[in-house]
């Protein structure tokens, strides 16, 4: 009986698959009177060739599972600047399609998130989201030549690839850029650090932490770690920080876990000077947080959800009303992420009858020149290797709001 | 003379720290004990892992949010609406989706399990969104201050541990004192045999499901008190820790279950603090793995007969 | 009684050809399918990994299945193969050895090394049973993604480096860093494809058939029924065991080298490495039915084609994936289901007759 059972299923899987199939090689099928079906970039084409030309831009990042809140982040985020730039006219006069797909925070799911969107038609990505999954689809995209702009993919090989531009610093930037702020404004001497030794992100930031913390004469009292796996209790790590004498902890992690980390540090009374990163944006919104217990929490950020400028509140606004909530610094990424993708095709004067391939190398060589003034930073630029310059303003939390720590 | 008074205050402020990594541990510790009851009754009697205890768990620290956060209910009203909840949750997942696999191969009732858990976390996450949130902390009791304020225990450690040990003794008193409690040891030894004396098989494991997640809904809320964040997978790895606690302690075993969460709690902070707060879940899980080599059935456990 | 040894031997041989034929056939198609151009990319994406979790599947129903004993630790066993692999492939990438000759030596490095890790943690913990058993392996797989991002190793002139706290602590003199700690291995050469994960497959379906219906398996299975009884005529249970574990694991080891050459970048992840991913290949051994091993091909093929057939559904995807996984677990297994399922089944039948009667 389970034998038929087995077969029944597999019989009705492979229709599925082939009805899956077709549908996907529909634009395939139709490119194939005119052109070669096997290129996907001509496949683009010619569905779109059917019917009104429109941009075809693709997002991606974990929507299930415990990375879900960055992921929804940033395909929140890209979707206001969509909707904005699709009520504005488009891109250079064309609309913008957009879809998205889960990634579930997994390289191979990463790769199949990226390929569901290549078989709807993406033409551009924004994403992945996170570091692990962007290395593997840039590597994997870079044989199709597909422009990818991560708003926060940030370790070091995520840009590895000619066609791979971020939005976000990259780790050891931030690292370094953390260290010589500290050292510079003479912040500390002793410092304690706490990372996710299980994250790339985290011990990407740590490692060019400590190596320019050399040079800054910054002393490094203790060096203490959690894991995905241990991440409920951080009192002992916190008690150790404490008997070093630090004046000063770094926190180079996601604001999920410092949430839990400054208010274990408050109940056993140790108050250093915290020094979070970018990934700590986000922790005076956590629902029902005290926010007294951030009170002189110092972050590097590219963004800040309170800051009064009028694209900021703009973006601010609209997201909540859509959204409900506060946006991250993932989703002010991601909107900026889609603006640069506009500002750039609107400067190579791309039109979305292009393949992949024409788009993709139009791209690479325009972003080269692109300067772009975004929620996130102003003045962006971009080197060959596809990262970002552009200077991160340090803030300091009082009232429970971000002030300049200048 | 003045050498040896601070070797002795060096000594001092170790012993003093040594004493408050252990109390980090007892509090987590406690925590783990908690939720590895609900593990290890229901595994004692339905002879299955539940893994979609933590997940039940993590149901229960959303009640208890909504009820005091959103609703502004008192707080044992709020603890009384999470643990109703969570005990509807666990009795009706188990009429659909265990029950109906109770004569089947044991590993069909913790594939449903694992896709239960998959289930709530999902659904948690398409209601409450990925979004964290911040428990408001249960327990009212201000952090008590000892050795002139070297050591600080904290009000939920208190409180966990009190409430762990009041519910141990309880279960013990119920299990060995009660019709029912006496029907569950029925249960938990011979089905069979237990259904041909009268005993309502059914039903009493319906009611340890019920018990279970009940201590679910307060291991929710404890854990939450004293770590407070709130995420749909809160629950998916103190489940696991809670789950090795049993296994630590004897699975199937009351007593067990408390010790094994109270080890395993100061074990991970002892291994934080003096060997490497990086590896420390290789050390606690390398000695999981020594302990049953060294007993087979765990710390508390029951020799089990090898029939012929 | 000759007879019946070889009929049954013949049964069995069919069966076997039967499985064999199923993966061919299915290549066949699917090269069809890409050579014409059919193929939506997320299925072409798909295929290595079908071969990959066929693999684990097949490798963790011979320890559940035919040695009967549960083990919740074969993602460890997945893990240790990939990087061991993946840093053979990092070493001798500028080597200039040939590509194929280089993959090769990889997949042996990632068989080996896993099948030496299943040997050492076997001789301890096989004395333990059932549920005891899992938790000491689902404890191991948990150790060894633990140190795997822990570890930090790199090359230079002076020979390895390794170390535990972070790549400063390695003392390189220049060189290349391999392993980078969590963000471990990335840029490992992408060797594998579909025809390759095709061929171990079949390779390991060869292997496991034939040892299920040698004498070392038909031993195995004794130990598995019986354990005493088999141990009185002489059959020494935990060496045959052991063999099997071994095995098992070097065939994951197998599956692991295959996924970390389909992807440019390794980390261990709570996702890829994790318990979770343990379980799942559990969940295709219990789904295509204990002890099967077509059914496991089956059921890893499905399961894996199953979240990525549900894109469509987008928020509500994994919601409805665990309903299904339920769902599907209870149809398979739970007897008063099987008992409606087949009156159902039954009463379709009666219909169809009672309609060729009526013609």
């Amino acid at each position: 009986m389970k034998k038929i059972l087995s077969v029944v299923l597999a019989g009705a899987m492979a229709a599925s698959l082939a009805s899956c199939g077709s549908s996907g090689s529909k634009p395939a099928a139709t490119a194939a009177a005119g052109d070669t079906a096997s290129s996907d970039g001509a496949a683009a084409d010619a569905g779109s060739a059917s019917g009104d030309l429109t941009w075809k831009i693709g997002a991606q990042g974990p929507l299930t599972g415990g990375a879900a809140v960055y992921g929804t982040a940033v395909i929140n985020g890209a979707k206001i600047a969509i909707d904005e730039i699709n009520e504005a006219g488009g891109i250079n006069g064309y609309k913008v399609e957009y879809q998205t797909a889960d990634d579930e925070h997994d390289q191979e799911k990463a790769i199949n998130a990226y390929n569901s969107l290549k078989d709807w038609g993406m033409q551009i990505l924004i994403g992945p989201t996170t570091s692990a999954p962007t290395i593997a689809v840039a590597s994997e995209a870079v044989n199709d030549n597909m422009f990818l702009l991560t708003p926060s993919g940030s370790a070091v090989d995520c840009t590895a690839t000619a066609n791979a531009y971020r939005v976000c610093f990259s780790d050891p930037a931030q690292g370094a850029k953390s260290a010589q702020y500290i050292g510079e404004h003479k912040l500390a001497t002793k410092v304690a650090i706490l990372y996710d030794s299980s994250d790339v992100y985290s011990s990407g930031i740590y490692e060019a932490f400590v190596a320019e913390a050399a040079n800054q004469g910054i002393e490094i009292v203790d060096t203490e770690q959690f894991t995905a796996d241990s991440k409920t209790d951080f009192s002992t790590q916190l008690q150790k920080m404490q008997a070093s004498g630090a004046e000063l902890a770094f926190l180079p992690f996601y604001y999920t876990e410092a949430a839990l980390v400054l208010t274990q540090a408050n109940t056993m009374g140790f108050e250093p000077v915290f020094f979070g990163v970018d990934g700590m944006d986000g922790i005076l919104d956590v629902e029902n947080f005290d926010k007294s217990l951030a009170e002189g929490l110092m972050l590097l950020t590219p963004f800040a959800a309170d800051a009064d400028d009028e694209a900021t509140v703009n973006f601010v606004t609209k997201y909540k009303e859509a959204f409900g909530d506060t946006p991250i610094q993932f989703a002010a990424d991601a909107y900026d992420a889609a603006y640069i993708i506009k500002a750039a095709v609107e400067a190579a004067n791309l039109t979305p009858d292009k393949s992949v391939d024409e788009i993709g190398t139009a791209l690479e060589e325009q972003m080269k020149t692109v300067s772009y003034d975004g929620i996130t930073g102003s003045g962006m630029t971009w080197n060959e290797n596809g990262d970002v310059d552009k200077e991160p303003k340090a803030v300091v939390i009082k009232d429970g709001a971000y002030v300049s720590a200048e | 003379m003045y050498k040896k008074q601070l070797v002795r205050n060096d000594e001092v402020a170790k012993m003093m720290s040594f004493i408050s990594y252990l109390l980090n541990g007892l509090s987590l510790g406690s925590v783990y004990a908690i939720i590895a009851l609900g593990y290890t009754m229901v595994y004692g009697i339905a002879k299955m892992l539940n893994f979609a205890h933590g997940d039940i768990l993590m149901v229960g620290g959303y009640t208890a949010f909504i009820a005091f956060n959103s609703l502004g209910l008192p707080i044992p009203v709020a603890i009384l609406v999470s643990m109703v909840v969570c005990t509807l949750l666990g009795i009706t997942i188990e009429k659909i989706a265990y029950k109906p696999l109770r004569q089947a191969n044991s590993l069909s009732v913790l594939i449903t399990a694992i896709g239960v858990s998959y289930l709530l976390q999902n659904l948690a996450q398409l209601i409450f969104s990925a979004n964290p949130k911040s428990f408001s902390s249960f327990v009212p009791l201000k952090p008590v201050k000892l050795a002139g304020g070297q050591l600080t225990i904290s009000g939920e450690t208190i409180v966990t541990i009190v409430t762990c040990i009041i519910i141990v003794a309880g279960l013990v008193t119920f299990i060995n004192k009660t019709k029912a409690g006496q029907a569950m040891l029925a249960v938990s030894e011979d089905k069979g045999a237990a259904t041909l004396m009268g005993v309502d098989v059914n039903g009493t494991i319906s009611l340890t499901f019920a018990i279970g997640s009940a201590l679910a809904a307060i291991g929710g809320i404890l854990l939450c008190s004293a770590y407070p964040t709130l995420t749909p997978t809160t629950g998916a790895m103190p489940g696991i820790k809670a789950f090795v606690a049993a296994v630590l302690g004897g699975i199937g075993s009351i007593p067990g279950a408390f010790v094994g969460g109270i080890i395993l709690g100061v074990l991970e902070n002892l291994a934080k603090a003096y060997i490497s707060s990086k590896l420390s879940d290789a050390i606690v899980f390398s000695v999981l793995i020594i302990v049953l080599l060294v007993k087979p059935t765990g710390i508390l456990g029951k020799k089990i007969m090898e029939k012929v | 009684m000759m007879d019946r040894v070889k009929a049954e031997k013949q049964k069995i041989f069919r069966s076997n050809m039967i499985t064999f034929g199923i993966v061919i056939i299915a290549y066949i198609v699917v090269e069809l399918m890409m050579q014409t151009g059919n193929i939506s990319s997320l299925f072409k994406g798909l295929l290595v990994p079908l071969c990959t979790y066929s693999i684990l599947a097949v490798s963790l129903n011979l320890v559940v299945g035919i040695s009967g004993e549960l083990s919740l630790g074969h993602a460890g066993f997945m893990c240790i193969g990939a990087f061991s692999s993946a840093t053979w492939s990092m070493l001798m990438k500028s080597s200039g050895m040939p590509e194929g000759m280089r993959f090769f030596i990889a997949i042996v490095i990632g068989a080996v090394t896993a099948a030496f890790f299943g040997f050492l943690i076997g001789i301890p913990v096989l004395r333990l049973k059932g549920d005891y058993l899992a938790i000491v392996t689902l404890a191991f797989g948990e150790i060894i993604k633990n140190l795997v991002n822990a570890l930090y190793f790199g090359v230079d002139a002076n020979g390895p480096h390794f170390s535990l706290e972070d790549s400063m602590h390695l003392n390189m003199d220049g060189g290349t860093i391999i392993i980078k700690g969590a963000q471990g291995i990335t840029g490992t050469p992408k060797n594998s494809n579909f025809t390759i994960g095709i061929i171990l497959l079949l390779i390991v379906l060869f292997v496991v058939l034939n040892l299920i219906n040698s004498r070392t398996g038909r031993a195995v299975m004794a130990i598995r029924d019986n354990r005493i009884a088999a141990e009185s005529v002489g059959l020494n249970a935990t060496k045959f065991k052991l063999l099997a574990f071994t095995i098992s694991a070097a065939i994951a080891g197998i599956g692991g080298a295959l996924y970390a050459h389909n992807l440019s970048s390794l980390q261990a992840l709570p996702k890829n490495f994790g318990y979770n991913q343990s379980i799942m290949i559990l969940v295709f051994v219990v789904m295509g039915g204990i002890g099967n091993i077509r059914g496991s091909v089956i059921a890893a093929v499905v399961l894996t084609l199953l979240p990525e057939l549900l894109r469509g559904l987008s928020d509500y995807r994994m919601l409805i994936y665990a309903v299904v996984l339920i769902f599907m677990m209870l149809c398979t297994s739970a007897p008063s289901w099987i008992q409606y399922r087949d009156r159902i089944m039954m009463s379709f039948k009666l219909k169809s007759t009672d309609g060729k009667e009526n013609k």
